[in-house]
């Protein structure tokens, strides 16, 4: 508290110092999700050619002005399916986040607030959740359950979840004693209200950040059990599933798997960028 | 003033700090058997749980037409006739004896399979995280505070590393160094060569969070006033960042060591499949698919055992390397 002087005397040098990434990295990232999300909800704007359609006489093309990315083995061509894939890819990571954080925010709204023995319960369930490396964890589900879209989503959510209910747990556990909570408290506003409208939106803040980079990172998961078989149906355009097919003809056919892998990485990349640069923006505001 | 007190207290000062360390020991080895009793049980019972007859997977699955009398005397013989709670029973009884069972698939000990293939594993995950602390040590301590230019580029480097996936770098590096230009055989577990590919697609995308991490903190470090006394000493910059800075720098990466090893295990699963490797990640992997419950279960305790230990040895290292997280939490 005492470097509080200082901090604000140092914030406009550090300002600068902290930023690793130059506004054009952050708004390539932020054009390229734009770009998805339009090819998710309207594939037919980037490209006319059918996912599906196969045609045995074109199989194997590399790259060309006809094919942007070449063809797979059945002659379908490579960038249209990475274009309808976008859809299923894009969802599955959205809803897996969406999962984790339902979890994550239950388990640490009861472990934060319900006392020190549901506390330790939490603690301990998060800790045996921990005991499993997430792809392990991931694996053991879709023994359980059967692979397939819906599987895959939950057990890509329960990998994710633990390590963000330690976090919500750690952020809740941090705000809950602060003065405004305590100033809601003495108005005698009720539990609910001051979880919903003041604990909740404070404690989640930082979070946003994580939130970002999480669904890119959950694209990565649901494309690590999409690779390994365990995902979608191979004829559907999903990323993973056609990196898993195309790993058969990896020796003579690279752009079958090099394609819809970098499509993986640049959207994981531009998560992350745009989630360092909202938390650049969260901190420029709050010093 | 506070280390004379502590020097009349205890005689030795370090003797206290190592006692202290072995009761957190304690505490936390505790702590770990409860939670991996509690995994043991969850594992069990979610496997109970699963669709299909076991009886069926260990004969081969429903295309082999077994007789009714065969699938009876399975059953029997691999006491799936008796109620769950005796089951669990002698499940939990037969775990304190180091027994996992028999897999259905390779008709042999959980335990033979994984003495077998966990070296494998085990060297390959050893070897990756080693690359990955090379390569962090390598592009931060020689970039870190070097102006903007050098500084952004470094870190562009990290953040894209960092964004791979190791199944599609493993790929990558499969089409580009064992197909292509032949350096690397494709498959394989025996010798040093075919160890190569697989633990660069694990280590460089390791190598990416850790570096990010740890530049972070070497940049705030080298900005310390320790650190321009050492310069003002007449230290050269090489001997200021390597003896210096690096000791405080090193704190936030070594934390996420635990972490790191969770990554690196599930990244072994699939970077054995691609490279063909041995070792308890195809394994689990085939497991998975052949319905082989007793090696699921195996495979994931073991795994999960490693990396509960793993973590509390991290956890005690963290605490000897920075004394001042042991005044906190004592």
């Amino acid at each position: 508290m005492s470097d509080l002087t200082l901090d604000r005397a140092y914030a406009p040098l550090r300002r600068q110092r902290r930023l690793p990434l130059p506004p054009l990295g952050a708004s390539l990232a932020l054009l390229f999700l734009a770009a998805l999300v339009l090819a998710a909800l309207l594939p037919q704007l980037f490209t006319r050619l059918d996912p599906l359609a196969i045609v045995p006489r074109e199989a194997f093309q590399p790259p060309s002005w006809a094919h942007w990315l070449g063809t797979d083995q059945s002659g379908r061509d490579i960038f249209a399916r990475i274009v309808h894939g976008t859809r299923q890819s894009l969802f599955i990571g959205l809803a897996a986040t969406a999962l984790s954080m339902t979890i994550a925010i239950t388990l640490g709204l009861l472990g934060g607030l319900g006392g020190a023995r549901l506390d330790r319960g939490v603690g301990w369930l998060l800790e045996v959740l921990f005991a499993f490396p997430s792809l392990v964890l991931a694996l053991l589900f879709v023994a359980v359950f059967g692979s397939g879209i819906g599987p895959l989503i939950i057990a890509t959510g329960l990998g994710g979840a633990p390590g963000y209910a330690r976090m919500v747990r750690g952020q809740v556990l941090a705000v809950r004693n602060a003065g405004y909570i305590e100033a809601a408290r003495a108005l005698g506003h009720p539990t609910s209200r001051i979880v919903l409208r003041q604990l909740l939106p404070n404690a989640m803040r930082p979070l946003v950040v994580t939130l970002t980079m999480g669904v890119g990172q959950a694209i990565v998961w649901a494309s690590a059990l999409s690779f390994l078989g365990l995902g979608a149906r191979p004829p559907a355009p999903e990323w993973g599933t056609m990196l898993s097919m195309g790993r058969d003809f990896i020796a003579n056919a690279w752009w079958l798997t090099f394609f819809p892998g970098l499509f993986i990485v640049l959207t994981t990349l531009s998560t992350t960028v745009t989630g360092r640069y909202i938390q650049q923006r969260l901190e420029g505001r709050l010093p | 003033m506070n280390t004379v007190a502590t020097h009349r207290g205890a005689a030795d000062p370090r003797r206290e700090r190592l006692a202290a360390l072995g009761r957190r020991a304690a505490v936390r080895l505790a702590g770990g058997v409860l939670v991996l009793w509690a995994v043991a049980t969850l594992t069990f019972f979610a496997l109970r749980l699963m669709p299909g007859d076991p009886v069926l997977a260990i004969l081969g699955g429903a295309s082999g037409n077994p007789t009714p009398e065969t699938i009876e005397a399975t059953r029997a013989e691999y006491g799936l006739d008796k109620p769950l709670p005796v089951q669990y029973v002698v499940y939990l009884g037969r775990l304190l004896q180091g027994d996992l069972g028999a897999s259905y698939s390779q008709h042999m000990p959980v335990t033979r399979v994984l003495a077998e293939q966990g070296g494998a594993t085990l060297k390959l995950t050893v070897a990756a995280l080693v690359l990955a602390w090379l390569l962090v040590l390598l592009l931060t301590v020689v970039t870190a505070g070097r102006g903007r230019l050098i500084g952004g580029a470094a870190s562009l480097a990290e953040t894209l590393c960092a964004a791979l996936p190791h199944f599609w770098l493993g790929v990558v590096l499969l089409a580009v160094f064992a197909f292509g230009l032949r350096w690397f055989p494709p498959a394989g577990s025996d010798g040093l060569a075919t160890l190569v590919l697989p633990a660069l697609s694990l280590a460089i995308p390791l190598a990416g969070f850790i570096a990010q991490v740890t530049r972070e903190s070497l940049e705030l470090t080298l900005e310390q006033p320790f650190v321009l006394t050492a310069r003002t000493r007449g230290l050269s910059d090489f001997a200021v960042r390597f003896k210096h800075a690096l000791r405080h720098a090193l704190l936030p990466g070594v934390s996420l060591s635990g972490w790191a090893i969770g990554a690196l295990i599930s990244g072994a699963v699939v970077c054995e499949v691609i490279f063909s490797r041995k070792g308890v990640g195809r394994q689990l992997y085939q497991a998975v698919m052949t319905q082989d419950l007793p090696l699921v279960i195996g495979i994931s305790l073991v795994v999960a055992a490693g990396y509960v230990l793993a973590n509390i040895l991290v956890d005690l290292l963290y605490q000897w390397i920075d004394p001042r997280q042991q005044e906190q939490n004592p």
